[in-house]
């Protein structure tokens, strides 16, 4: 799979890679995120 | 999965279709990859959000994944990802969140 | 210059079965499906079983986390033989103690019990021995059960429930402000009457009286005010009041989780200035997050464990020659350019601190994270939270090669701890370790701990910023290798 050209929904978690790390991550990668969010569930 | 965030998904997926989407999960642990693979694939396990019996199908992926990791640039994947590449279950992770796309 | 001390730690925890359905989630789930009322009760635990629940032991004192991590998993399947409502770092109350702390709490008259009930409550409070609230026992007094129901029907409110059965009403204090609805006063009452419970604790069993406490600083998650200042605050001054410490001032942090650690190293600060000498950093219980994966409980067929509230108050001071100092020279600080990412994160609450006072990761004997009971989480697919840090923790030190890969699970196991606390937000945010480690340092067991909190900021919607601060506690120096027993 390419990233490159995807559109990127982008769902991170607060104890692992949040969403905007993920955003910046796969915008490296050539892709558009179109939604980027964190999890917490404590 | 948060409900607001499921209305955004099920929102993004109804207004500008599915085409070329795909989710990108960073959960560090099987059991929440699996939660949230579920949800944006199946529907919402919980049966409590807007995506419940909604089967989206995307397909998703998880940061770990090695084919995703050689597309993102190498020194910020080491600055974000590089300590739970450590710490994390990386094969069960991969090995769960494949699954979903195979289905 | 005054070095600062955490001179008492103390804890409560209130078992409250039937406030579980106004828990956030269990509220918006029941409006949903009101067919679920049957199996979140059938699924609540009794007195007995959340009393000898291993983790509700640790949190009061009665046990170990070492003993717990010990114990075989799950710890709801094994009660503790030996429980008891009384520990060395607090106590257990039951749902009518809970009531009665409720109304004496209460200066609005928000809360009608019934007079039965309340006859109950007064003598449930009354039979805690010692503590600070007995002024105000009196006030808690009930009304005829035809009085409850007449207002029940006629006002705006929320029934209180015991055992199932109606037996007290919850009023709203005003017909068009959300804010002060009978279900935000609840939330903030119940983090109210929980905070001034273990804030009696400490003043009970810690080394000043009421009238020393100079300033008090809340820390819970709750948000006091009405429709013009939402979230106004100082909860802390109403639960001074309600035990007396006279001679107070004080405020609230908001911080979310991590608002406990926030307060702590202020209210460190605030004693090394010579500003206060005496200040006590609380919390309440929040009331909110009672319930909150009782759905993941359901499911996986486990009671439903969040069914307690907890507190906390913690007495900081000028050192004594015994108790534990705060090292302010190496206080950890998420600043709001460094990323979320848990490797910088981490690198700015745990190695930036330890750097700047030539300390190593494996200086620090025991790391108190995020200590959310892992009992609680993992059937909602959430993880093992004090896990994942710990082991993020132990991947850094690899990183850093103070040690092997091969040595993280020892890394893990030797410097962390399973996670004993509720779910409740700011609680277990590394400050539930604080009874154990002061007695732990006291008796030169460990030489230095590291509490890490974290904050989700991005659930407020206002930031995608997370938030940390963490801080390392020690051995007072001048207590040189002598052992001081912390009295139980």
């Amino acid at each position: 799979m390419q990233l490159k050209g995807k559109r990127v929904i982008a769902i991170g978690e607060r104890e692992g890679v949040p969403g905007p790390s993920l955003k910046a991550l796969a915008e490296s990668a050539g892709a558009e995120v179109v939604f980027a969010v964190t999890q917490c569930f404590v | 999965m948060d409900l607001d965030d499921q209305a955004s998904v099920n929102r993004l997926a109804e207004t500008n279709g599915t085409d070329n989407m795909i989710v990108l999960l960073g959960q560090p642990d099987p059991d929440s990859t699996v939660l949230f693979a579920e949800t944006v694939t199946r529907g919402d396990p919980t049966w409590a959000g807007p995506l419940a019996g909604v089967p989206l199908g995307l397909p998703v992926y998880h940061i770990l994944e090695p084919d995703i990791k050689q597309q993102m640039d190498a020194t910020l994947y080491d600055e974000h990802v590089g300590l739970m590449e450590l710490s994390a279950n990386v094969d069960e992770i991969v090995e769960e969140v494949r699954a979903y796309r195979s289905t | 210059m005054i070095t600062p001390a955490l001179l008492h730690a103390s804890y409560a925890l209130a078992h409250v079965p039937d406030v579980v359905r106004y828990g956030s989630k269990p509220t918006r789930e029941l409006a949903r499906d009101a067919a679920l009322c049957e199996q979140l009760s059938a699924a609540l635990r009794t007195w007995e079983a959340a009393l000898a629940y291993p983790p509700n032991q640790v949190f009061i004192g009665n046990l170990s986390p070492e003993r717990l991590a010990a114990r075989a998993r799950p710890w709801s399947a094994e009660p503790l033989a030996e429980a008891r409502p009384v520990g060395p770092f607090g106590r257990m109350v039951d749902q009518i103690t809970f009531y009665g702390l409720l109304k004496l709490a209460d200066d609005f008259d928000l809360v009608v019990l019934d007079e039965d009930i309340a006859a109950s409550a007064r003598a449930a409070v009354q039979a805690l021995q010692p503590n600070r609230l007995m002024q105000r026992v009196d006030r808690i007094v009930g009304v005829p059960a035809e009085q409850l129901e007449r207002l029940a029907s006629s006002e705006h409110g929320l029934p209180l429930f015991h055992a199932g059965r109606r037996v007290g009403f919850m009023r709203s204090a005003h017909d068009q402000d959300a804010s002060l609805g009978a279900d935000i006063l609840l939330e903030n009452l119940a983090g109210k009457a929980t905070a001034a419970l273990a804030l009696s604790e400490a003043l009970v069993h810690g080394p000043i009286a009421p009238e020393q406490v100079d300033y008090l600083l809340n820390t819970g998650e709750e948000a006091v005010g009405d429709r013009y200042q939402r979230g106004g605050g100082s909860l802390s001054k109403a639960a001074g009041e309600v035990v007396g410490c006279i001679n107070a001032t004080g405020s609230d942090i908001k911080a979310f989780c991590s608002a406990p650690v926030h307060g702590l190293i202020i209210a460190a600060s605030l004693v090394q200035a010579g500003l206060f000498r005496h200040v006590v950093v609380i919390g309440g219980g929040s009331l909110a997050k009672l319930g909150m994966k009782f759905l993941g409980h359901l499911k996986s067929g486990v009671p439903i464990m969040e069914d307690v509230l907890a507190s906390m108050a913690f007495v900081v001071g000028p050192a004594n020659g015994q108790d534990p100092v705060f090292r302010l020279d190496s206080v950890g600080r998420h600043t709001i350019q460094a990323s979320s990412a848990p490797p910088m994160l981490y690198q700015a609450l745990v190695l930036d601190p330890l750097t700047r006072v030539g300390l190593k990761m494996t200086d620090i004997d025991r790391y108190a994270v995020e200590l959310h009971n892992p009992e609680i989480t993992l059937p909602a697919g959430s993880g093992d939270v004090p896990l994942t840090n710990y082991r993020t923790l132990a991947a850094l030190a690899v990183k850093r090669h103070e040690i092997e890969r091969s040595a993280i699970d020892d890394f893990v196991s030797q410097r962390g701890m399973p996670g004993f606390a509720p779910t409740q937000g700011h609680i277990p945010a590394g400050v539930p370790y604080l009874g154990h480690a002061r007695r732990a340092l006291r008796a030169a067991e460990l030489q230095r701990i590291m509490v890490v909190a974290k904050g989700s900021l991005f659930l407020g919607r206002m930031t995608q910023l997370s938030d940390g601060m963490s801080f390392i506690l020690e051995r007072d120096p001048s207590a040189g290798d002598h052992p001081v027993q912390t009295p139980t």
